[in-house]
């Protein structure tokens, strides 16, 4: 474990639902956890939880964040440590379908106490802009939007960074939440055709600073059947590159950032499915 | 032609990227201030509606926000002896079209 300074609270969100949220929560925890941080990922999707499954937990859930903010269980009864990386840790949320036993006055008291615990508390948000995405948003310092470069998908990345910039607890002191762009799901051909919006595209359009680009890739439907993020499953393939770099620099590291290229994409295309 | 900009211009991204700028301008503006046109819409409805009974359903608003002007047209049918507290109109279509800010009134 690294010598802890202060935790980071970052929450994964981007309005629009099936982004990529939970893929890069699960991929980007376990990425900042094998670089040797304490990492907690912390599923808020109330009802539709998925983070346990995609991290391979699903039949060890006992308590979930409700639970704790109920009194129902303490905090450490509820965590899940992950069987491959000691350092990673999961706190699932509730299959009931009582939203609005998720209250701020809890979220705030659980977030507090996984500060003491932890390096970094990585908050996978449902879709959408209502309470479960704001309460998930809430406490953050650090924000990563999940864009796909398309019209749906910006539009709604949009919106998700004016309620940033007004409904988290930052925002309201007067402080400006740093956030970040990550652009997943991006078909290298496709924007060489000119039929996807570009990075620059969305770059010009969102100005958000950019933390990296995920290539749509079948190792990341291989990982999650697996239940082993890709930065696990298969750390040298493209799509886990490109998350290890994402992670490299919300840490604060200068890397140079790798845009998916065509041939890349040909690749694939022609030698099918190892290549990705 | 290059064989990359034969593709490059088959290509629907520019129009997508288009219409996201014009878009989110209006949703941002949106965002920190009541929209404009709507606001100007209602207005103009409260301000006729204080002179002739109209019936709601006979009012077509048309809204196209463009990039640097947006119009905003409003077609209201106003029956013969709708004028509240005076003297009754012929049967009249008012048409206010905001973008070239015209005002026809016609007499049916
Ligand atoms: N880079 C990628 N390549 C291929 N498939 C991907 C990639 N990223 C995500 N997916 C797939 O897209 C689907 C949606 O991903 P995910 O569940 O992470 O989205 P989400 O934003 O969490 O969705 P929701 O809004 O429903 O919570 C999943 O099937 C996932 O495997
Ligand atoms: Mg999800």
């Amino acid at each position: 474990m690294s010598e802890r300074t202060s935790a980071r609270v970052v929450v994964v969100t981007s309005g629009k639902g099936g982004v990529g949220k939970t893929t890069s929560t699960a991929a980007i925890g376990a990425a900042l956890a094998r670089l040797g941080d304490k990492v907690v990922v912390v599923d808020f999707d109330v009802g539709l939880r998925n983070l346990d499954l995609v991290l391979g937990a699903e039949r060890r859930v006992v308590f979930d964040l409700i639970n704790v903010i109920n009194g129902v269980a303490k905090l450490p009864q509820a965590l899940i440590r992950d069987k491959r990386l000691e350092n990673l840790y999961l706190l699932p949320a509730s299959q009931t379908r009582d939203k609005d036993a998720l209250t701020e006055a809890g979220v705030g008291k659980v977030i507090g106490e996984l500060r003491e615990k932890f390096d970094w508390i990585v908050c996978d948000s449902p879709a959408g802009i209502e309470r479960g995405a704001t309460l998930a948003m809430r406490h953050a310092d650090t924000a990563i939007i999940v864009t796909n470069p398309e019209v749906s998908s910006v539009r709604d990345s949009d919106r998700i960074i004016g309620l940033l910039d007004a409904k988290t607890e930052k925002a309201e002191r007067g402080e400006c939440i740093d956030k970040h762009l990550l652009i997943t799901r991006y078909h290298p051909w496709r924007a060489a055709r000119g039929e996807m919006l570009s990075i620059d595209d969305v770059l010009e359009i969102l100005s958000v600073p950019l933390l990296g680009i995920i290539p749509e890739s079948e190792e990341v439907l291989r990982a999650s059947n697996l239940g082993s993020p890709v930065t696990i499953n298969a750390a040298l393939s493209a799509p886990a590159r490109a998350y290890f770099d994402a992670t490299r620099r919300l840490k604060g590291e200068q890397i140079a950032m790798e845009i998916p290229s065509e041939s890349r994409g040909l690749f694939t295309k022609l030698f099918g499915r190892k290549a990705a | 032609m290059k064989l990359f900009n034969l593709f490059r211009s088959g290509g629907t991204a520019p129009v997508a990227r288009e219409r996201l700028q014009i878009l989110l301008a209006h949703e941002r503006s949106a965002r920190s201030e009541p929209d404009l046109l709507a606001v100007l819409r209602e207005e103009i409805l409260a301000v006729i509606g204080r002179h002739v009974a109209f019936e709601p359903d006979k009012v077509q608003i048309k809204l196209d926000r463009g990039k640097s002007v947006s119009t905003l047209a409003v077609d209201i049918e106003i029956p013969n002896g709708s004028r509240v507290g005076g003297i009754a109109p012929q049967y009249s279509r008012l048409t206010l079209d905001g973008g070239a800010s015209s005002m026809n009134k016609q007499v049916a």
